[in-house]
């Protein structure tokens, strides 16, 4: 048996560097602000490309989360690790898609994106992971008690191919109808104007990094909400390191390329009301807790064929549409008229499932 | 005696959870784990191996492993 390199304690140190590397130079090659790479963020942007919701300033394909779905695919077809499989309760995971991507546009950001912006100097970020803790916590007691989601079973190979597909699709798209200089709209696909969503860098850059990004994590299962969970859960340290390695590379390269700056305002894409970046953080680190990964693990998961991530990472998209339409996420001028309902109904409903989703397997 | 802990179809951390509850629960010197993907094999034996038990031989079985578990 060879001996996978990725899955030691150097190869996820490894892999938690390049990530928090690539982003910093991401972010120096056009991305937003502190947000070289946001899983929430940038599903959140292809929601608005594709018109789910019509927030003008935050529409575009991005490559980054085209390139996490194939470049896990290639990973898991090259070491024989593409395993189609699905059945473990996939519409909760829908649900708790939607609530991980309403918590996390209210703090504005997934776990990725909350250590870049701790990397980046921004401080509202310390209230968010403490959040993101606090509500893995929360998850980490319901699996204590025997909260579980089921078993899968193997599918078809075509079942496993769906995710994938469909970001194939999306890139098609964006070939078909690219960005067009001062269009909002180029065919069926919808561009910002103005706003994070103008600020990118170009698409064979961000979709080389994505795929690369895809193959790596695929190997090494790097998981911010696995780190904390398995810390809290097991004592063990093993993801966390590449979690850590992660802010410590994303910090140096920041530094290296001047984007760092310290403070609570001003920040970009952030906001400074401190309750609500920690409590919509820690919705979303419920959702993932109870889900089984942040949401990078669910799209490297569904590249490997696992359609219930799949149908977490579905959840997540339209949980943007529900953001945007329904006036929940943040803005850098605070929280959204009904973000703060929205963020306790999220609560509401995880407890329920984490409650009564207990039935023990045989 | 082994006992066995059959966690196919179970994603993380389920697998580990069980062959912890497993070595710390029951009387068996020997734990047979089934799983069915990589992610869980090489959770469940580094899990393991932090708790002090030796991982004894993983055997690949078609689509499935098995590993198994000597206690410390």
């Amino acid at each position: 048996m060879t001996k996978n390199f990725f899955s030691t304690r150097w190869g996820i140190i490894c892999v938690g560097a390049v990530i928090g590397i690539l982003a910093a130079v991401l972010q120096k090659l056009g991305n937003p602000g502190n947000m070289g790479i946001c899983v929430a963020c940038f599903e959140r942007d292809i929601a608005g490309a594709l018109g789910f919701h019509r927030a003008g300033v935050v529409q575009y394909m991005r490559p980054e989360i085209i390139g996490f779905v194939l470049g896990s695919l290639a990973a898991a077809y090259a070491f024989k690790e593409f395993k189609p499989r699905c059945g473990s309760a996939p519409v909760v995971r829908f649900v708790l898609g939607v609530f991980a991507m309403i918590g996390a546009l209210v703090f504005l950001g997934c776990p990725w994106r909350a250590l870049l912006r701790l990397a980046g100097g921004d401080l509202n970020a310390v209230t968010g992971l403490l959040g993101l803790a606090s509500g893995i916590w929360i998850g980490v007691m319901f699996l204590k008690n025997g909260y579980n989601l089921g078993r899968s079973q193997a599918t078809h190979a075509g079942a496993g191919w769906m995710l994938p597909l469909i970001m194939l699709g999306f890139l098609i798209l964006m070939l078909i109808y690219p960005q067009v200089e001062g269009e909002g709209k180029s065919g069926v696909l919808f561009y910002s104007l103005k706003g994070p969503g103008v600020a990118h860098a170009a698409l064979i850059v961000s979709l080389g990094v994505g795929l690369l990004i895809g193959f790596l994590a695929q190997r090494s299962r790097f998981c911010t909400m696995g780190a904390l969970r398995d810390l809290i859960l097991f004592g063990q340290t093993h993801l966390l390191s590449g979690f850590l390695a992660l802010v410590v590379f994303a910090l140096i390269a920041n530094l290296f390329l001047g984007q760092f700056n310290l403070g609570f305002a001003g920040q970009p894409v952030a906001h400074t009301v401190h309750l609500w970046n920690f409590l919509g953080m820690a919705l979303a680190g419920l959702s993932f807790a109870l889900a089984g990964g942040c949401p990078g693990r669910q799209l490297f998961l569904a590249g490997e064929g696992d359609t219930d991530a799949a149908v977490f990472v579905m959840g997540m998209i339209a949980g943007a549409g529900f953001a945007h339409n329904f006036g929940l996420a943040s803005s850098p001028k605070g929280v959204g008229p009904h973000g703060i309902a929205a963020v306790l109904v999220g609560f509401a409903v995880c407890l329920f499932i984490g409650f009564a989703m207990k039935k023990k397997t045989v | 005696m082994s006992k066995i802990v059959d966690a196919r179809g179970l994603s993380c951390p389920q697998p580990v959870l069980m062959t912890l509850d497993a070595i710390t629960s029951g009387t068996d010197n020997e734990i047979e784990v089934l799983v069915d993907n990589e992610a869980s094999k090489e959770n469940v034996a580094r899990a393991a191996e932090n708790k002090g038990c030796r991982i004894k031989e993983i055997l690949e079985e078609g689509e499935d492993a098995r590993i198994t578990i000597l206690k410390g």
